[in-house]
């Protein structure tokens, strides 16, 4: 049942998606969309959706609200040119009817969805004994639907080459984004030398519960991922050159893993990502510890952006 | 009203407002940020079926919360790509517009696609 606790918070976060589109600033309508996304996991934890909650806080709402935060810095002197460019009252009425039309929709079928609901969480229950791990989010992402997450690790390693694909010719090769110089004895600097430490132990260990209790290696990698860059706003840390070996070699280390892995099961187990019975729990482990360098480097780096800066400065 | 059912609506609500933004307002970061509060409906609204089809001891559905927590690192690529994509854009032309004439005709509805 439905309490005023959850009430407020649905009002809240309406009010704050309303206030994320309409406000005047794109960075103050960026903060928002901070607030937003982190008041939106108080809905994912009423939809028992822990492992969820940490996904949108740490992702939809930490990393995407970070990477339009800087953007609206950067392009800040072209909003007023771009702004003047507001549609007219018909476009608006047009988009108002259309905006109505599709959410009274979305209600609608919301109200009308079939009793009893479908649901494979039985089949998952059923069948969790066999993959070794405890929650059963974990043994969907990396046992019964595997492939899925095979491809979200090559979507993201895609995504970062077309970022890199965007650099200036004459940068190919060389570092990500703009070097940031801080005070060194400031407090941005004193917190990315005290923070990180803590960071690494919690983005650990969120790795390593992942196999029994809600958290896993997307939401561990971003933590990671933010200490990086933490260190690098504080001009701790260089951004690498997206040329050098070693970062190749790492991004690339889970998703090939994954795929060796799969191709192992194959022979062993009869389908490709197959994992027979009593080895799934240690191939479902070393696939997550590969995995979690790279995903932490591709998070980080795909926050740097393009490159910009030559190899040797 | 249950929870699930309450959450739904309001992912229908926030669906409607990011389409609005997305279409109404011209400046691409903004559309990119219309873009993920309509992706954050969308899920939402995932994330209410999932909770429906709580059984066997479990409080949701785990294959659509799989499915969601791979889709929102999807939607964050997606929105790295885009956002390099427009900060290019703002480095070779200077500007940061979609539309095609360089100056801005009152009332152009150009920007809208």
């Amino acid at each position: 049942m439905i309490d005023a606790f959850h009430a407020a918070a649905a009002l809240l976060i309406l009010a704050l998606g309303i206030y994320t589109t309409f406000a005047r600033e794109t960075f103050a309508a960026t903060v928002g969309f901070l607030a937003y996304g982190l008041l939106l996991t108080v809905a994912w934890v009423q939809l028992r959706g822990v492992d969820v909650a940490l996904t949108e806080a740490a992702i939809g709402g930490g990393l995407t609200a970070m990477l339009l935060l800087r953007a609206s810095a950067r392009l800040r002197a072209t909003e007023a040119a771009a702004s003047a460019q507001r549609p007219g009252v018909t476009t608006r009425l047009l988009a108002a009817f259309v905006a109505v039309s599709v959410a009274g929709a979305l209600a609608l079928a919301v109200l009308a969805l079939p009793v009893p609901a479908p649901t494979l969480a039985p089949e998952a229950a059923a069948n969790i004994a066999t993959t070794g791990v405890g929650n059963p989010i974990t043994a969907v992402l990396l046992a019964f639907r595997a492939m899925d997450t095979l491809l979200e690790a090559i979507v993201l390693l895609f995504a970062l080459i077309g970022v890199w694909s965007l650099a200036p010719d004459g940068m190919w090769g060389g570092r990500p984004g703009p070097r940031h110089n801080a005070d060194p004895h400031g407090i941005l600097a004193f917190i990315a030398r005290v923070l990180p430490p803590i960071g690494i132990v919690v983005g650990i260990y969120i790795f390593w519960i992942g196999a029994d209790h809600p958290g896993g290696k997307f939401q561990g990698a971003t933590i990671l991922a933010a200490m990086w860059l933490l260190t690098m706003m504080a001009g701790l840390t260089d951004a690498p050159p997206i040329s050098r070996r070693w970062l190749r070699a790492l991004l690339v280390l889970g998703p090939a893993v994954f795929i060796g892995i799969g191709v192992v099961g194959a022979f062993t187990a009869g389908a490709f990502l197959a994992w027979p019975e009593d080895w799934a729990k240690p191939m479902i482990l070393v696939i997550e510890i590969a995995l979690m360098p790279s995903l932490a480097l591709t998070l980080g780096l795909m926050l740097a952006g393009a490159p910009e800066r030559p190899a040797q400065p | 009203m249950s929870g699930a059912t309450l959450f739904g609506l309001l992912a229908a609500g926030l669906v409607g407002v990011g389409l609005y933004g997305f279409i109404v307002n011209p400046q691409p970061l903004r559309k990119i940020l219309a873009f993920n509060v309509i992706g954050s409906g969308v899920f939402l609204l995932f994330g209410a079926v999932a909770r429906r089809g709580a059984a066997a001891g479990m409080g949701g559905d785990p294959v659509p919360q799989a499915l969601l927590i791979t889709g929102i690192v999807v939607a964050f690529s997606a929105t790295a790509l885009a956002v390099a994509v427009l900060l290019r854009l703002h480095d070779v032309s200077g500007s940061a517009t979609l539309s095609s004439d360089p100056p801005p005709a009152a009332g152009s509805e150009d920007g809208a696609k």
